[in-house]
């Protein structure tokens, strides 16, 4: 599974980042996973276990939450602001296994539904980023 | 948060040196120059990756015979291997469909690309950069810094201009020129050789226009025995001594 690659910049990231501030620990990540990337929030988390380092760290208390955004599409032709939820659930294991690693390929496989473009914006809900770090 | 740019650098680590064909301009043989120097190194026993960067209109799978397949999963994804080669290309998981990308959706599949796929222990990546001096490659100079450019022109005026913007660019950024090659020589001319001179820039040598490539794209063994592939052959021989 390449879940496992995302989760690893995630710690990583947070690593970094509580070193950058000057953190003592960290209690809590906040992992936003946007719809179109279609990855399970279980499976997330066990992957962000798997790679988090052993023994003492800044992590070693921390606690990972994990939020799915929905996804808005706006249509740069049309103005339609779409939810490709129904789109990706009509496409084949192939093509929805290509969004869930590159969600760019929606405009491959994904057009507005009500003018057929494939050229539109990604308001909100892409892929993994980090909303939040808490700590001390 | 990008969680994804913190692990670009460790993706790469295992490849020794990362050669861009690149230029400027669109139609001058970068992916032919960057699949044959592929597969040029591959028989050497080198091991060699290829990773073709242009999302728009990718063909270096064509110059392979590769097929297009979904990589395998392993703690991120895998490239294909091709003739020997680690190629990975968007061809993958789009086949011939298009790709209509812009701005930051293309800035984002390149770092998504870079983030997910594991090479593995590599003497040489070759990417083929797309035309154009725009997103991709601005994202690829910051994103892979210690990649060296390897620069294709054509003795056409329509084209030394871009390739000296090409050569501009780099310089602006600080970025590494292994070289520049003269790609469809037809008649004896000075003019890529003397841009070189004048940028202080290696000239690796010519590439004659071959048209008994076209036939040959997909055979390995056939395509070696072209002319394209022989004066390509010593190109990659001065690569290889350049460190």
């Amino acid at each position: 599974m390449h879940e496992w690659a995302l989760a690893e910049g995630v710690v990583a990231t947070v690593l970094k980042t509580a070193v950058e501030r000057d953190m003592q620990r960290v209690d809590k990540v906040v992992v936003r996973i946007g719809q179109l990337q279609q990855i399970e929030a279980d499976l997330f988390a066990q992957s962000i276990a798997q790679v988090s380092p052993e023994g003492p760290s800044l992590l070693r208390d921390a606690v990972f939450a994990i939020e799915i955004e929905e996804t808005a599409l706006r249509c740069r032709i049309c103005g339609n602001e779409f939810s490709p939820q129904d789109a990706l659930m009509g496409l084949d294991a192939v093509e929805s296994e290509a969004i869930h690693f590159i969600p760019e390929l929606a405009h491959t496989f994904i057009h507005c539904p009500t003018c057929q473009s494939p050229d539109y914006d990604l308001v909100k809900g892409r892929g993994v980023s980090i909303a939040r770090i808490e700590g001390v | 948060m990008d969680p994804r740019l913190a692990i670009i650098e460790r993706r790469l680590a295992p490849i020794d040196r990362i050669l861009a064909t690149s230029g400027g301009k669109g139609g001058i043989g970068k992916s032919l120059v960057a699949a044959t120097l592929a597969l040029d190194l591959a028989q050497r026993g080198l091991r060699v990756g290829l990773l073709d960067l242009d999302f728009t209109g990718p063909c270096a799978h064509i110059v392979l015979g590769a097929k297009t397949e979904l990589p395998a999963e392993d703690f991120g994804i895998l490239a294909p291997v091709a003739h020997g080669i680690h190629f990975m290309s968007i061809a993958h998981f789009t086949g011939a469909r298009p790709v209509p990308l812009r701005g930051e959706a293309l800035s984002n599949a390149l770092v998504e690309l870079l983030a997910i796929t594991r090479w593995s222990d590599l003497d040489f990546l070759i990417i083929d950069m797309p035309p154009g001096l725009g997103d991709i490659k601005l994202d690829a100079a910051r994103l892979i810094p210690r990649a060296e450019y390897l620069l294709i022109a054509t003795a056409s005026r329509l084209v030394l201009e871009t390739v000296e913007r090409a050569l501009g660019l780099l310089s602006q950024l600080d970025l590494r020129v292994a070289g520049l090659v003269e790609n469809m020589n037809r008649q004896p001319s000075t003019a890529v050789a003397d841009l070189a001179a004048a940028h202080a820039v290696s000239y690796l040598g010519q590439l004659p226009f071959d048209p008994a490539i076209e036939d040959a794209f997909g055979q390995v063994q056939k395509m070696a025995k072209t002319n394209f592939s022989r004066a390509l052959h010593a190109v990659s021989q001065q690569l290889i001594r350049t460190v």
